[in-house]
């Protein structure tokens, strides 16, 4: 896509991602129809995957905001720790509207602490995202056994029964589409189900979530105030020639970044479990900023990254079939882009991905099921392939994680 | 004042501002949940039981070789991230090959150390070979490799494990294989493991890479500024996927010392985490192989002497965490501000040399 960028109006890239979703339900509901696991697409299987997406989404929007601005932030795993005690704490108190405004609030000191770590001191992005990582760990884990012992439901690493934001049902639409996918016709059915998901018992967080997503989209890429952000991430210097006050900018994004992640952590108390437990972010924070750059640095590539890596956390939950399922799902994946690429011009690479593709057609034949310990590692290796092979497709910005200090434009 | 003298002041300044910090830091968390930091400050200060010197000993040993891993790296201007799951994988592989006795007595221990190194070094290698192939950076590819290395030991040892009620662990060692330790009090208060010599020796041989080999001048070198290094005839990427091999491969051994010395199975008795607190400390010590001592003894002091105050205080042990997490941010924070105002000193004692001259 970077290659052809004169005339791609924001229509022409809806239509796109429209067509590409359309194309991605199109093979999974031929793999499940093959397969015969209806499993894959049903509205239990889409609501779970949808819960087990936001967390990531966020983290990965709020990697978003921070690289945008030129500051790398893998504190997100520390801050989304951070706002999954302060999202339980003040859920307790004041109820699950004030208790994600605390949760956003905790995750926000985090982004907090790193932008005067990297912005003012101007110390190495990773060296102090590894050290928010510690401390976010540490503090989550000694307030809870400070605090939450006392607690109704409460004990020294967790803190269960907290109420969740109130789920939402649009009556009419909800029973005919869950009518529909229980049919199990071929795309129809698919469609249904995802209809079904997103009427059917949603909650009121998730659907602010994605909310989110756009919002950020629409103020990174539409507003002035987000060109100017982009711009610190950028050219920093050049920036700071034109009048942008880039320490703010920056400041502004990282707070923004760690309050995302510490609504992710909130939800993940709130609505992914009824409650806060130690070590329960299990490296979405890392999961999330893997999104990020599996979309590119861009909105909708994020929330594509994050389905994925939502849907295949969510099926390892679900029946066992189902995982298998994904193998030829996987393989067909696979051999569509090697022929992609094969059309683009690129052989060495389509013969690689090709490759892979057969050989993830000749697990699904060869065997009856996948260890569900695999299904946990698709992400992780997801990324690393994607990476390796496209490299060269993927754009950051251009001064992310250097160091950039106060009137260095001379 | 000399200038050697003030080097060294200067040296010790940031380490003392962050000492600083963290107990400002520490004491403020525990006066905001109600307890009261003395109760904390006098537990920390008292004099060590026995047993908890033992532990602080071992400790010490063991995160200083992950320490190492992480400078190594870090010298290079590396982001080795992945020692945790360099670590686990590798002892997963040493622990089940020893556990299997193929050999016996000292060839068991040698071979399995071996093993260790190669496993750390290879799983190193494929966050090397990416970044020097395909242009990936070493940040990310570790994060990845860290949760598979680690889902991937956890689902051999569930498959290939001994299951013993509700745990599993690898085949034990057997007796001839153990290396004893060495018990400086009663019995009961432990052994100091054996083994926590090769902290020592690998601390020695980091030292003496560093400032005696021709490879850890090109290290440095690159690590301070890769142009001038590929215009002195240093191949960079060659430089990458070394020091990535031999981080690895020190990262491998973080966890031997513990299984040989005491817990002779891959399982419960693992250890986690030390890759991260391995990172903090090379942060903390600067990366040097003396101030990296000192970060692992207080790292060490801290998590083992934490436990005294599971009796008679309402404080809960994971309070260090918090002291060594803000440590570590205001180590980093404290250098850059001394590295700054050193800077803006001599730019001025040049100006003024400049006018008298």
């Amino acid at each position: 896509m970077s290659t052809s960028t004169t005339t791609k109006t924001p229509t022409t890239r809806l239509s796109l991602w429209f067509w590409l979703t359309l194309a991605g339900i199109a093979i999974i509901s031929f793999v499940r129809v093959v397969t015969s696991s209806n499993d894959l697409t049903s509205p239990g299987t889409i609501r779970a995957a949808v819960i087990a997406t936001c967390p990531i989404l966020l983290a990965a929007l709020g990697g978003l905001w921070a690289e945008r601005a030129g500051v790398v932030n893998i504190g997100l795993e520390g801050q989304m720790i951070l706002g999954s005690w302060g999202g339980a704490f003040f859920t307790y108190h004041y109820g699950p509207w004030i208790g994600i405004l605390g949760a956003a609030l905790f995750g926000l000191i985090g982004g907090l602490l790193h932008a005067v770590a990297t912005v003012t001191f101007g110390v190495d992005h990773i060296v102090s995202g590894v050290a928010i990582n510690l401390i976010g760990a540490g503090a989550a884990k000694y307030l809870a056994e400070a605090i939450f012992k006392e607690y109704e439901g409460g004990g020294p690493s967790q803190l269960i029964g907290l109420d969740a934001p109130p789920n939402i049902t649009i009556p009419g639409i909800s029973d005919a589409a869950l009518d529909i996918a229980g049919k199990h016709w071929f795309i129809v059915s698919d469609i249904a189900a995802v209809i079904a998901a997103a009427t059917t018992r949603i909650n009121s967080l998730t659907v602010l979530v994605f909310v989110l997503v756009v919002v950020s989209g629409w103020v990174l890429w539409r507003t002035s105030f987000g060109l100017r952000l982009r711009s610190c991430g950028e050219n920093p210097q050049a920036a700071e020639t034109l009048g942008v006050d880039v320490y703010r900018y920056k400041y502004i994004a990282v707070m923004i970044s760690g309050a995302l992640a510490g609504i992710g952590g909130g939800f993940l108390a709130l609505v992914s479990s009824s409650g806060f437990s130690d070590g329960q972010t299990g490296g979405r924070g890392y999961i999330g900023l893997a999104a990020m750059i599996f979309g590119n640095w861009r909105p909708g590539g994020l929330l594509a990254g994050s389905l994925t890596f939502g849907y295949t956390d969510s099926l390892r939950l679900r029946d066992s079939e189902a995982i298998h399922a994904l193998l030829l799902l996987a393989g067909i994946g696979f051999l569509a882009f090697a022929i992609y690429r094969a059309w683009r011009g690129q052989r060495r690479g389509a013969v690689g991905v090709g490759v892979a593709g057969l050989l993830l057609l000749a697990w699904f034949l060869a065997t009856d099921s996948v260890p569900r310990d695999f299904t946990s590692m698709t992400p992780y290796v997801t990324t690393l392939v994607v990476l390796a092979l496209g490299t060269q497709r993927l754009r950051m910005p251009a001064a992310d994680g250097k160091p950039y200090e106060r009137g260095s434009a001379g | 004042m000399t200038s050697r003298v003030q080097a060294v002041l200067m040296a010790l300044l940031a380490p003392a501002i962050a000492v600083l910090v963290a107990v400002i830091a520490t004491s403020a968390v525990i006066l905001a949940v109600g307890s009261a930091p003395g109760d904390f400050w006098s537990a920390m200060f008292s004099n060590p039981l026995p047993r908890i010197k033992v532990n602080v000993v071992n400790q010490t040993a063991i995160i200083y070789i992950s320490a190492v891993a992480a400078a190594i790296g870090f010298r290079m201007g590396l982001f080795n991230i992945g020692i945790e799951g360099q670590y686990t994988i590798a002892s997963f592989a040493a622990a089940s090959f020893a556990g299997a006795a193929y050999l016996s007595g000292f060839a068991n221990i040698a071979v399995t150390l071996l093993i260790a190194i190669v496993v750390g070094a290879g799983w190193a290698g494929i966050a090397g070979l990416l970044k020097v192939t395909r242009g990936v950076s070493e940040v990310i590819s570790t994060i990845m490799l860290n949760s598979i290395a680690i889902t991937m030991a956890g689902y051999l040892l569930n498959r290939y494990g001994v299951h013993e009620g509700n745990t599993v662990h690898t085949t034990k060692l057997s007796g001839d294989s153990k290396v004893a330790g060495w018990a400086p009090f009663e019995p009961r208060d432990g052994q100091v493991w054996a083994l926590a010599l090769l902290a020592v020796a690998i601390g020695v041989g980091f030292w003496v890479l560093l400032n005696k080999t021709r490879f850890g001048f090109d290290l440095r070198a690159s690590g301070q500024s890769e142009t001038a290094a590929l215009a002195s005839g240093i191949n960079p990427k060659r430089m990458v996927l070394i020091s990535m091999l031999l981080s690895g491969a020190v990262a491998g051994l973080i966890w031997m010392p513990a299984y040989f010395g005491g817990a002779g199975s891959y399982g419960t008795a693992f250890q986690g985490g030390l890759g991260f607190t391995g990172l903090a400390v090379a942060l903390l010590g600067r990366n040097s192989p003396l101030g990296m001592f000192f970060g692992a003894v207080l790292f060490a002091y801290l998590t083992a002497q934490s436990n005294t105050l599971t009796f008679g205080s309402d404080i809960s042990p994971s309070i260090v965490e918090i002291t060594q997490g803000v440590a570590v941010l205001a180590v980093v924070v404290a250098y850059e501000v001394v590295r700054r105002w050193r800077s803006r000193l001599e730019q001025r004692q040049v100006a003024r040399e400049l006018v008298a001259a």
